[in-house]
């Protein structure tokens, strides 16, 4: 019998432990068929789709994509990017949440996390700092869609939902713009509310509205911050599930030119 | 037996009536097996036969006995088939053979005559529109890309979130309003367009209409199917002026205004846009 050198024997070891564990119960329970996580994956076109197919995530792709459409300088990834900030400001956001209250103790709560809390100043600014890039991302999506033709038969419907999303895009940034509720916050709030009471014949209903008042309180406060975490939120969500739907149904990615 | 109902038997027996030139009676009776049935004798007067060439019917099988007469004969007919008469399919096969007259005996007794309708031609009923695509697998071709993508917008933006802060001036104060009082950036383009002109044009109307319902409305007003740049110079011109205009007022209200809204230049009197207080120092 043929004596294995010690690397040939660990490594042996180590193949039979992972098959073992890969193809055991456990895993076996939470991937599903196809997997590369369960024993006996091999890169095969079948396997391939199930990838795709049997995953409740990456379900939102189809199994196969144009090929022009994997090429990185057709898309430059925009629209995922877009979505990926989304997610990346939820995140952010859900956890200041836990510190912070839309009274007039915003601003103390925000020098609080910054200065006590542990990563505090890190996530508030991954927070901010995300917000300004989602606007960037998503208007830049926007133009690369536009000089794409992509908006054409049979995606013209789509095109208005990604306006719409635009426009849901920056008013989650502008009702955040106020939060913290320093100097900064308040008066730029205040400009972007008066612009609102240009509005003919419902100007002053529409400032009103906004500001919960005649001008920019505790009560104006309250309603962005609500506005900001659950009724914008819940409004984008839908349109980004309409918008990601259509790109399916309206034949995948656009193109190529 | 079976037990047909009355009805259905009525009916049949009604149209065998018809059929046979018979009473309904009779025919109920003969159906009944309570008489015996009428034998059909008369040959169908006309009979429709789209494979056979026509040559036949123009000639009674008898004619075949004497081989090759004359000028009405079929068998040059076979070469070339009579007029009105559309039969590519094997012309010969069933025409009388001159060389082989024992083949007449099997002609068919009776005066056919007969005549092509049409001819069918064998395809699909749906037809097949799409084009092969050529496509790749999307794991790995597109989902590993895009892990890459996402993890290098994570790293930045821990990464600027590391190296700047995110501004905070002193708290809010209705009673002081700071000079210049900025939107956000992303506002401060119209801000800007505001300075110049009435803000209900500039406030409102172009926002509102040109920003919202032309931007909208746009894939239904540019109707060119054409998706190349260079079959769709002015949409693209259209596009590319407004995201000029939109940066160049975006960037002076940005840098270039200071108090009172006034001209400012950035390397001399300093940045008045305070989102970008920790961003970019001048002494």
């Amino acid at each position: 019998m043929q004596k294995l050198s010690l690397r040939d024997r660990i490594k042996e070891a180590r193949v039979s432990a992972g098959d073992s564990f890969r193809g055991g119960k456990l895993m076996s329970s939470i991937f599903r068929p196809g997997s590369p996580f369960r024993k006996g994956y091999v890169d095969s076109p079948r396997n391939r789709s199930y990838v795709v197919m049997n995953n409740v995530l990456y379900h939102l792709h189809p199994v196969k994509v144009k090929r022009h459409g994997v090429r990185l300088s057709y898309t430059l990834c925009l629209g995922g990017l877009s979505f990926f900030l989304f997610i990346v400001l939820t995140i952010t956001g859900i956890w200041l949440m836990f510190y912070f209250r839309p009274t007039e103790l915003a601003y103390v709560d925000i020098q609080t996390l910054q200065t006590s809390i542990a990563f505090g100043s890190l996530v508030r600014n991954m927070h901010r700092w995300g917000a300004h890039l989602m606007v960037l991302v998503v208007f830049l999506h926007m133009s690369r869609v536009f000089y794409h033709g992509a908006y054409k038969a049979p995606r013209e419907f789509n095109w208005v939902i990604g306006v719409i999303l635009l426009l849901l895009t920056l008013l989650l940034s502008f009702t955040g713009y106020l939060l913290p509720w320093d100097q900064l916050a308040i008066w730029a709030v205040t400009v972007g509310g008066n612009m609102a009471g240009y509005t003919p014949v419902i100007g002053a209903q529409a400032k009103f509205g906004l500001f919960a008042g005649l001008e920019a309180t505790t009560a104006t406060l309250l309603r962005f911050y609500v506005l900001h975490v659950l009724f914008l939120p819940f409004i984008i969500v839908i349109f980004m599930a309409v918008h990601f739907w259509r790109v399916r149904k309206d034949g995948g990615i656009s193109g190529p030119l | 037996m079976v037990n047909i109902p009355e009805h259905l038997l009525q009916r049949s027996a009604e149209a065998r009536a018809k059929a046979l030139g018979i009473s309904v009676e009779q025919a109920l009776a003969e159906m009944k097996g309570e008489s015996d049935p009428t034998v059909i004798s008369k040959e169908p007067e006309v009979k429709i036969i789209d494979e056979t060439p026509a040559p036949a019917a123009e000639t009674p099988a008898p004619a075949a006995e004497t081989p090759a007469p004359a000028a009405e004969t079929p068998a040059p007919a076979a070469e070339t088939p009579a007029p009105a008469v559309k039969v590519e399919e094997k012309p010969a096969a069933k025409a009388p053979d001159t060389d082989a007259p024992d083949e007449v005996d099997f002609a068919p007794e009776v005066k056919v005559t007969q005549r092509l309708l049409t001819v069918v031609k064998a395809k699909p009923i749906q037809k097949s529109v799409s084009e092969p695509v050529d496509k790749v697998n999307t794991w790995p071709h597109l989902m590993l890309p895009e892990f890459v993508a996402l993890m290098a917008m994570t790293a930045f933006l821990i990464f600027l979130s590391a190296i700047l802060q995110a501004p905070l001036l002193e708290e809010a104060n209705p009673n002081v309003t700071p000079n210049p009082a900025k939107a956000p950036w992303y506002f401060l383009g119209l801000q800007e367009l505001l300075s110049y002109w009435d803000p209900q044009i500039a406030g409102v109307m172009i926002p509102l209409v040109l920003g919202l319902v032309v931007w909208m409305a746009f894939p239904y007003i540019d109707r060119n199917p054409e998706t190349h740049p260079s079959k769709r110079k002015f949409a693209i011109m259209f596009y590319t002026f407004f995201l000029a205009g939109a940066g160049v007022l975006t960037i002076i209200g940005v840098l270039f205004r200071g108090p009172g809204w006034n001209w400012t230049y950035p390397w001399i009197d300093g940045i008045w846009f305070d989102d970008l207080l920790d961003w970019i120092h001048f002494e």
